[in-house]
């Protein structure tokens, strides 16, 4: 049996009390919510908080999808399953539901919730990618009040986000835009991988052209996520298979994946155009459809 | 398939008798094991590949309040135990005296009040490593100037541990001289994986020292093996050892050697005079115990023109980590590798197997399969695919071309093996008929012009199992023999008792459907006993798919000496010659008279009652057999696998997957197609993403299931089963087992396939694991890495 080294476990029945207990504590203290990336980590002894702070008590206050004022908000304790659920965010944003639908498995999914992806921060996580490209910004909470963050600053790179340590995320808000389609495509190497490569992509379209595009890499990058000349390449462009690409071989130039077991850095480079590209197509096909 | 809901009164489908418990989450495991007054043990394991310990500083971890004891390798050195024998004539170390000589390798262990404890000193203890260069390549261990690894054995100079070699190379030479083609391929490696069974490895060690008995309930395939090497390893005496294999989630062959985990259990029971739990997590049991395969082979084919294989040659060299911990008959190094010439008849055949030690965790354990067999058949399966290629023959034809005949069995290969039976065409035929072979390819056609790209991969595997007769095989000196005893109750119910030991095969319904079979009483009036050595017969275990041939063969003798005896009773109560008695399923009764008869069930009674016996027949109805088996069972299958490759991403889907087994009789089919659709899993998952991979420093990396990659239902298809009969002439009842053949028999079908569907891109081969990366940069490099 794998055991965690010893630690303090306090429950917290207000995200204000949840931020209380962490400036008390400090910072070797850490949230846990559906705690399926912290607690393996734990019982490997590769992370050894001093104290656990509960938040799965606040589901009535932060799990929550709800469509208000032109966005979309997301509470951090949503879970991966009712993200996946949720015909709000499939109607807007096809892109949701295909990333959530190869995010590990059933039981993860039935625990592991938004702010514990983003805040974890894995360069292979799915979700940074997806809200990235969406546009969507972030709602981070202190004892001073609230902050909202862009997706772009607050993923600072493996592990790392813009949550401070008495801080934490409590929302995610995503904005409704017109005549607009999104994809994602991933490649693992069998059901419940994390990504070896994958690709996040919305376009918006201005009469003919595009006139917005997001495009967020997963698993090829270990700091930033958004790949901004090959959103740049699209935009006042009709949507066009050369369009695309032109943008998914500079999406491929400007990341910068690692070797590892999963695969040689010019085969996930080589993903990074292919997945980018076939996710462009099938974003496009939505737009136009819209 | 057909119904269950007939029972069937001897072979036939039927549901399993374990199921139940397993299924309400009932089944008693290792560490379901409490005992009054238990510790818990914990193994402080090596940071480093290879390394000299300067140090070791226990203080800070024996002073932690609940820790009982802490075990070095000083410690056990005193009692003699720092190092135990392998079951390959090698030795390993319990816990490390001088050196560590694998990431992971056992250093000291701590006996503490619980397991969090235990966990919580080990990092407490100190230990100075002084790092020493490692040999991770075993293409390198033989280099002037390699590390040499193994200092502990006197005069060892080098890394070597064995050659050795079968077949004749002369004979080999001669048919290559004068071929049409030969064919030479470049290494292909058979990467190393492991069994990885969802219950890691474990023991509860509880030493009575007023007694002097030894209990040990234990992780094991073999439990009357490992209590014969305690015996002769520990000094302990071997009538006071008992060792309890209770319900075991899995072997695959990783659960028949003996673990350094399990002597400190023991040696941390008398220490303390408590018993003494330890149960290893996934990542010991992925990084330190038994792996599998580990081959880098490079095979040379000679045929004519028209497609007639008339040579192989096979040269292998074997990693087998710090210490050669396989487990196999003793005569053979390499196992049964020998048996790489497959199902084909050839002029001549030669191979050579190289052993060699690196720093990595120790073994090959034979992983669902025969002792190496797994490897032979990939290599003879690729090589045939690779010449089908060459010859511009389609593979089937090839293979079809190639068979050993109905009529040539029983046949001796040209590396000492008699088959003794099959029908290769005929089996071929059937998974030919079942996938639709030709219109599979006419698809595949249409398919390749529109720009996809199908593969159909096919392999023809023989395996040899139900190791074996006595004069040729043993382990560690132990004949591999199986006992087997059969106790029937006066009221007819029967008690059988067994030396294998079940993983998940099903024994207490199989063994009870042979008795039911031979006897004609139902199976659910036989109980079956096994897994503890106190209550059964000795015999070496359950692995090499030896369970079915050799105890299944004891325990039909054993049911045959009950029916005689049964004879002898019916004839004194019926008052006739047992010549006049006639046997119908489950009855003696009078020629001529069939209305006069006795039931085994009166037999019984009769043998505990008052009845007068002939004289010399004993009373009650029990018998004892041993069963040597004259020679190794042969069965075999044709797979064929058909997959989908996307040529941007690289990833390969599997379509359909057809395997027709023939595994001789089958005593009950479901638990036939059960075994053969778990190993199919195990064959994808080796063929398509497993393997257990160090960088240069020796540092593993695939010590956990996020990084060692078990296939779950979404990777694998619906199996589509086959099957034909061919019975084993010399087992009583003409089973062959079946454990491992659809491991043994997948990987190279799936290979095979992916090869096929890459044939535009000029690709000819590709390693396992057959990832996305491995296929993507297949295509990139097209031909650039064709058979030398």
């Amino acid at each position: 049996m794998q055991v965690p080294a010893p630690f303090d476990y306090a429950r917290a029945s207000s995200v204000d009390e949840a931020i209380a207990l962490l400036e008390r504590l400090g910072p070797e203290a850490r949230l846990v919510a559906g705690g399926h990336s912290l607690l393996p980590m734990m019982k490997l002894r590769l992370a050894t908080p001093e104290h656990l702070i509960d938040i799965n008590p606040l589901e009535s206050e932060l799990n929550y999808i709800r469509e208000e004022g032109g966005l979309v908000r997301i509470g951090a304790l949503t879970r991966h399953r009712d993200v996946l659920a949720s015909e709000v965010l499939a109607r807007h944003y096809p892109i949701v539901r295909e990333a959530e639908e190869l995010i590990a498995d059933p039981p993860v999914r039935n625990r592991g919730t938004v702010g514990g992806a983003l805040c974890q921060a894995d360069p292979s996580e799915d979700l940074s990618a997806v809200f990235a490209a969406l546009g969507a910004v972030t709602v981070i909470r202190g004892s001073g009040g609230e902050r909202v963050v862009t997706m772009e600053d607050f993923h600072e790179g493996p592990y790392e986000t813009a949550v401070g340590d008495a801080e934490m995320l409590v929302e995610v808000r995503v904005p409704i835009r017109e005549h607009g389609g999104s994809a994602y495509e991933k490649v693992k190497r069998r059901t419940g991988d994390w990504a070896t490569a994958a690709s996040g992509v919305a376009l918006w379209l201005d009469g003919a052209n595009v006139g917005a595009a997001g495009i967020a890499l997963s698993a090829v990058n270990p700091t930033g996520i958004r790949s901004t000349r090959a959103e740049q390449a699209l935009i006042g462009r009709p949507p066009s298979e050369e369009a695309f690409a032109e943008a998914a071989a500079l999406a491929a130039e400007d990341c910068n994946p690692a070797t590892d077991q999963r695969g040689p850095a010019d085969y996930k480079r080589h993903l990074a155009q292919e997945l980018t590209h076939r996710a462009l197509r099938r974003a496009a096909e939505r737009a136009l459809a819209s | 398939m057909a119904g269950t809901t007939e029972r069937p009164t001897g072979f036939g489908r039927l549901k399993r008798k374990e199921d139940p418990r397993f299924i309400r989450g009932q089944g008693h495991y290792v560490d379901d094991v409490t005992l009054p007054g238990m510790l818990h043990g914990a193994v402080l394991r090596s940071p480093l590949a290879h390394a000299r310990i300067t140090s070791i500083d226990t203080s800070a971890a024996q002073q932690h309040p609940k820790v009982r004891a802490v075990i070095t390798g000083k410690d056990l050195e005193a009692q003699g135990l720092a190092w135990m024998p392998t079951l390959s004539a090698d030795t390993q170390a319990v816990l490390a005296t001088d050196k560590v000589r694998f990431q992971g390798q056992e250093v000291a262990f701590v006996i503490a009040d619980d397991e969090y404890a235990a966990r919580d000193a080990l990092e407490l203890i100190d230990v100075d490593y002084e790092p020493l260069p490692v040999v991770v390549d075993p293409r390198t261990a033989l280099d002037a100037g390699a590390p040499v690894i193994r200092d502990d054995k006197d005069g060892k100079s080098d890394n070597h541990i064995f050659d050795w070699e079968a077949g004749s190379e002369e004979e080999c030479d001669r048919v290559f001289e004068d071929a049409d083609v030969t064919l030479v391929t470049q290494e292909i490696p058979f990467q190393r994986v492991h069994p990885a069974p969802l219950e890691t490895c474990g023991a509860v060690a509880d030493y009575d020292a007023v007694t002097g008995k030894l209990r040990l309930w234990c992780t094991t395939q073999a439990p009357h093996a490992h209590r014969t090497l305690y015996a002769l390893v520990a000094g302990l005496p071997e009538h006071k050892i008992q060792v309890i294999a209770p319900d075991i989630g899995g072997g695959f062959g990783n659960k028949v050697p003996i673990y350094p985990g399990y002597v400190c259990a023991i040696v941390g029971s008398i220490v303390t005079g408590k018993p003494v739990k330890w149960m290893e997590d996934r990542t010991e049991n992925l990084t330190s115990t038994g792996f599998a395969r580990d081959y880098l082979m490079r095979g040379r084919i000679a045929a004519d023109r028209d497609g007639k294989i008339r040579a192989l040659r096979v040269d292998v060299l074997a990693d087998h980590g710090a210490f050669n911990a396989t487990a196999q008959p003793s005569k053979y190094p390499a196992g049964f590798f020998h048996i790489f010439t497959g199902s084909y008849d050839l002029e001549a055949a030669y191979c050579t197997v190289k052993g060699v030690y690196t720093n990595k965790a120790p073994g090959g354990v034979a992983y669902r399969c025969s002792f190496r067999v797994t490897e032979a058949a990939y290599l003879v399966e690729r090589m045939v695919d690779l010449l089908a290629d060459e010859l511009e023959i389609d593979p089937v034809e090839l293979r079809m071309k190639n068979f050993i005949k109905k009529e040539q069995f029983p046949y001796t290969t040209r590396t000492g093996w008699v088959y003794d039976s099959g029908d290769y065409a005929a089996t071929m035929n059937e998974a030919l008929r079942i996938a639709g072979y030709d219109e599979l390819r006419k698809e595949q056609a249409e398919k390749r012009a529109r720009g996809e790209y199908m593969g159909i991969g096919c392999s023809f595997f023989t395996e040899t199992v139900g190791a074996g007769p006595k004069k040729d095989m043993d382990i560690a000196g132990l004949g591999m023999a199986d006992g087997a005893e059969l106790r029937v109750h006066p009221t007819g119910k029967a008690v059988l008792r067994i030396s294998v030991k079940t993983q998940g095969q099903g024994h207490e319904t199989t063994f009870a459907q042979i008795v039911a079979e031979e006897l004609g009483i139902p199976p659910e009036d036989v109980e079956v006993v096994h897994g503890d050595t106190d209550q059964t017969p000795f015999g070496l275990g359950t692995y090499g798919s030896r369970s079915t041939p050799v105890s299944g063969a004891a325990t039909a003798m054993v049911s045959r000496k009950i029916r005689d005896k049964a004879r002898l009773i019916a004839s004194a109560a019926l008052e006739v010659s047992p010549d006049d008695l006639e046997w119908e399923r489950g009855r003696w009764f009078v020629k001529g008279d069939p209305e006069k008869g006795q039931t085994i069930q009166e037999a019984a009674f009769a043998a505990h009652g008052t009845l007068t016996l002939p004289e010399g027949v004993e009373g009650h109805l029990d018998a004892e057999a041993v069963y040597d088996p004259p020679n190794l069972t042969y069965p075999c299958g044709a797979y064929i696998c058909v997959v989908d490759v996307d040529p941007g991403t690289g990833e390969v889907k599997i379509r359909r997957f057809i395997a027709v087994d023939d595994c001789g009789v089958r005593i009950n089919p479901m638990i036939v197609e059960g075994q053969v659709h778990g190993g199919l899993a195990e064959g994808v998952g080796i063929a398509l993403m497993q393997h257990i991979a160090f960088d240069d420093q020796g540092n593993c990396l695939s010590g956990s299931f996020m990084d060692y990659l078990v296939p779950s239902s979404m990777e694998v298809p619906d199996w589509e089963l086959g099957e034909t009969v061919t019975p084993s002439p010399h087992h009583p009842i003409g089973a062959k087992g079946v454990g491992e053949s659809s491991n043994v028999g997948s990987p190279p079908a799936v290979v095979n396939a992916v090869v096929d569907a890459l044939e535009p891109f000029g690709v000819r081969h590709v390693d396992m694991p057959v990832t996305p990366a491995r296929v993507w940069e297949a295509i990139q490099h097209g031909t650039t890495r064709p058979p030398q």
